[in-house]
């Protein structure tokens, strides 16, 4: 005991250490620029002349803008849905993956393709393929695939649910896989001897033991979602008008499109804040006991 | 890949977000770091065929009779540039030569202290100066200075039509506002979208509005609008003018998804000459693409070409046009002293020389050099030369495109409430006082 008790503390010695490299990466590219932003967000700037103080004036333009609450609302949107579309089909794809045979590899290999595509790329290919005038539709002269659909609103949207879901499952998906591969086998064979039945065995095994991998799926996703930016910007440019104008989108459009970096850095900081919360909320509601294994209990 | 990798983990989203501040670290840089070597000076252009192979020539050419004093270009999309140049710009990272539209962009690089005053070197060398379009030199002057040194063509926006597709329903190009109304149901019964428009672009949709706003109300509508008059936006001639396009876009004036299609990938026009549209309102630089990308459609006379059609009791005068008077180049202040030597020797050798002037011609473009009209009646574009050279030159009011002459920001917001108004989900009203609040103020 005594040894053992030598040895964790050696650890406490060297792991401080061993967290600087990163550390000083994340100050470089996490901390200072973030302290830069909230500097700029109290400032009046063009982009090109001079940096001029102006007290609250940009967050004051930011908060009374209608614009923000759409853009929230569009993002809140994009979050919920493309969590709640990714999650099930990523469980279901990643339990379906994590069997051993070998066909299921081979689709393993081919489901994760998307994931290595840019999105810009991505992007690009979805627009010319639903262009409602030269794309897939129109080409092969199927009536329900010729929908205008980057140009109306509620179908805009829909799209842009869909390609983010077909881009980021494959990853989820991968997370899953290895969750269930964690799970003890014995734990199938002793409910197999109970009686239970595949489905049975997935919902009262699978699922539980998958907990905490879900929450960190989730967190991905959601804190993900925050940021989607070349996508859109790309495939719609946030339109039809401002149908699909997520808040990283907005602000990209006030600071270097319009010009207006104060406000634009109010908005990146209300990004930040919100990313944070949200990332707390998720940890809470997975319990406080995040770290105590799920095995005795199941 | 970068998205994935962002999504790591919590922390890192805020080594995403903050684009903006890593830009302000840049801003002390130093000065043309993107020189990349010594005596080389920087050009950024825009790209697409036909136009990029006579900027490519020019600068080749140069480089070739200028051994010692090269030019490195550099090219980019239309809407991908003017944001990548503002924030070269901000950044102190700008090229030499700074490529540009002049206006209100010009006036903010000119407030910052970012570009050279040219006016100078203009008064000592004046065969430069007088070679060029006197009107050119407007969009270029900002507070009685030059900045900008005029280059390549004038770009007034035209109104194209297919001509098979009008020959088939009988029909001829609209000569007012009414007959183009009928026109658009005629075309929509037969199953033909009367006009193409690359929605997307935004700035695209604003080319409707600037000829309506002249039509009914002349030039002084958008002239109010543009020296900050108080609820500007209101004057009854605009409201008009902002009915009469959403009259248009509920008559379905427009292709289906005209929304979602983007201008800098020539889907609108493609769309011309395909025949699934009938009529598109464009830049004359349109004329080109066409040639380059329609096949036999411009070669084998398929395209006719008209100016915008007068409005029934208006007040503008049918010969004036909108468009970019010319295009322009800075230099910027950042530039080491060797490199705007090497600029100031294109401007004066290299900028529309007469194998440039040629091939723009070749492109059926008009250069803004004077003295080329029997240059262009021997071109095989003649007709269509000839028709831009007088829509320029004979225009009453030539007006510059409205989201160049306004400042970037007050454009941000008038191409978003246009989008608006195209989308149907503002009134005019809702749009004069969106504008009001920013313009007026």
């Amino acid at each position: 005991m005594r040894a053992g008790r030598r040895v964790r503390r050696g650890h406490g010695r060297i792991l401080p250490w061993l967290a600087v490299p990163a550390l000083v990466f994340f100050a470089g590219f996490a901390v200072i620029p973030l302290v830069g932003v909230l500097a700029l967000s109290f400032t009046t700037w063009d982009g090109i002349g001079a940096i001029r103080p102006s007290g609250l004036t940009s967050w004051r333009s930011v908060l009374t803008d209608p614009e923000l609450v759409h853009a929230l609302w569009v993002t809140f949107l994009v979050m919920v849905v493309s969590w709640a579309v990714q999650t099930p089909l990523s469980v279901l794809l990643g339990t379906f993956l994590a069997g051993h045979q070998r066909y299921r590899a081979v689709l393993a290999v081919v489901y994760f393709v998307p994931l290595l595509l840019s999105s810009a790329a991505i992007a690009i290919a979805y627009k010319a393929l639903l262009d409602p005038n030269f794309g897939l539709g129109a080409g092969l002269n199927i009536a329900w695939l010729s929908q205008d659909w980057l140009g109306r609103p509620a179908l805009a949207f829909g799209v842009v649910i869909f390609i983010v879901s077909w881009q980021f499952i494959p990853f989820h998906s991968l997370i899953y896989q290895a969750g269930v591969r964690q799970i003890p086998q014995s734990m199938y064979e002793a409910a197999q001897l109970d009686g239970a039945g595949r489905v049975r065995q997935f919902f009262s095994i699978t699922l539980p033991q998958l907990k905490h991998t879900m929450i960190t799926s989730s967190t991905l996703m959601v804190v993900g979602s925050l940021t989607f930016f070349d996508l859109i910007f790309v495939l719609t440019a946030g339109g039809p008008a401002d149908a699909t104008r997520v808040l990283a989108l907005d602000m990209y459009k006030r600071g270097f499109q319009a010009n207006l970096m104060g406000p634009a850095s109010a908005i990146a900081v209300i990004l930040v804040l919100v990313g944070l919360g949200l990332a707390v909320l998720l940890r809470r509601l997975g319990g406080r006991d995040a770290a105590v294994s799920q095995l005795e209990g199941a | 890949m970068d998205t994935q990798i962002s999504r790591r983990t919590v922390l890192k989203l805020a080594a995403g977000v903050p684009v903006a501040a890593a830009l302000a670290a840049c801003g002390s840089a130093g000065p043309g770091t993107s020189a990349g070597g010594g005596t080389k000076a920087t050009y950024w252009y825009l790209n697409g065929q036909p136009q990029e192979g006579v900027r490519t020539g020019a600068v080749d050419r140069f480089n070739k009779a200028n051994p010692n004093g090269q030019i490195a270009g550099t090219t980019f999309q239309n809407d991908a540039y003017k944001t990548k140049i503002k924030t070269a710009i901000g950044a102190g990272q700008a090229p030499t030569i700074i490529w540009g539209w002049g206006g209100g962009s010009l006036r903010s690089y000119v407030t910052a202290g970012q570009v050279d005053d040219l006016t100078s070197w203009f008064d000592q060398h004046p065969e430069v100066k007088s070679r060029l379009f006197p009107t050119s030199f407007g969009a270029g002057t900002i507070n009685g200075k030059i900045y900008a040194m005029p280059c390549e063509t004038v770009q007034p926006i035209v109104l194209y039509y297919n001509k098979k597709v009008l020959d088939q329903v009988g029909a001829r190009p609209p000569q007012s506002w009414g007959d183009l109304m009928a026109l658009v149901s005629t075309l929509n019964t037969k199953g033909i979208a009367p006009f193409s428009l690359g929605g997307q672009s935004r700035w695209t949709n604003m080319m409707w509005l600037e000829f309506l706003f002249d039509r009914i109300g002349g030039p002084e509508v958008f002239q109010a609008i543009f020296n900050g008059e108080k609820n500007s936006w209101s004057n009854p001639a605009a409201i008009d003018a902002l009915t009469k396009v959403q009259d248009l876009v509920k008559a379905n004036g427009f292709i289906k998804g005209f929304a979602s299609i983007t201008a800098d990938s020539n889907a609108d026009q493609a769309l011309l000459y395909t025949g699934k549209a009938a009529m598109m309102l464009h830049g004359s630089w349109s004329y080109g693409i066409q040639q380059t990308d329609g096949g036999d459609f411009v070669p084998g006379g398929g395209l006719g070409y008209v100016n915008f059609p007068p409005v029934e009791g208006g007040k503008g005068d049918p010969s004036n046009t909108v468009g970019n008077p010319a295009q322009y180049l800075s230099i910027s202040s950042k530039a080491s002293a060797e490199q705007k030597t090497i600029a100031k020797q294109f401007f004066a050798t290299g900028v529309l020389d007469s194998t440039e002037v040629t091939q723009w011609i070749g492109t059926g473009g008009v250069p803004i050099v004077q003295g080329t009209q029997s240059q262009l009646a021997g071109s095989k574009d003649a007709a269509f030369l000839q028709f831009v050279y007088d829509t320029a030159t004979k225009a009453k009011s030539f007006g510059q495109s409205w989201d160049q002459a306004l400042s970037p920001t007050a454009a941000e917001t008038l191409l978003d409430n246009i989008a608006n108004l195209f989308q149907l989900s503002i009134s005019p009203q809702q749009f004069a006082t969106n504008m009001n609040a920013v313009i007026g103020a």
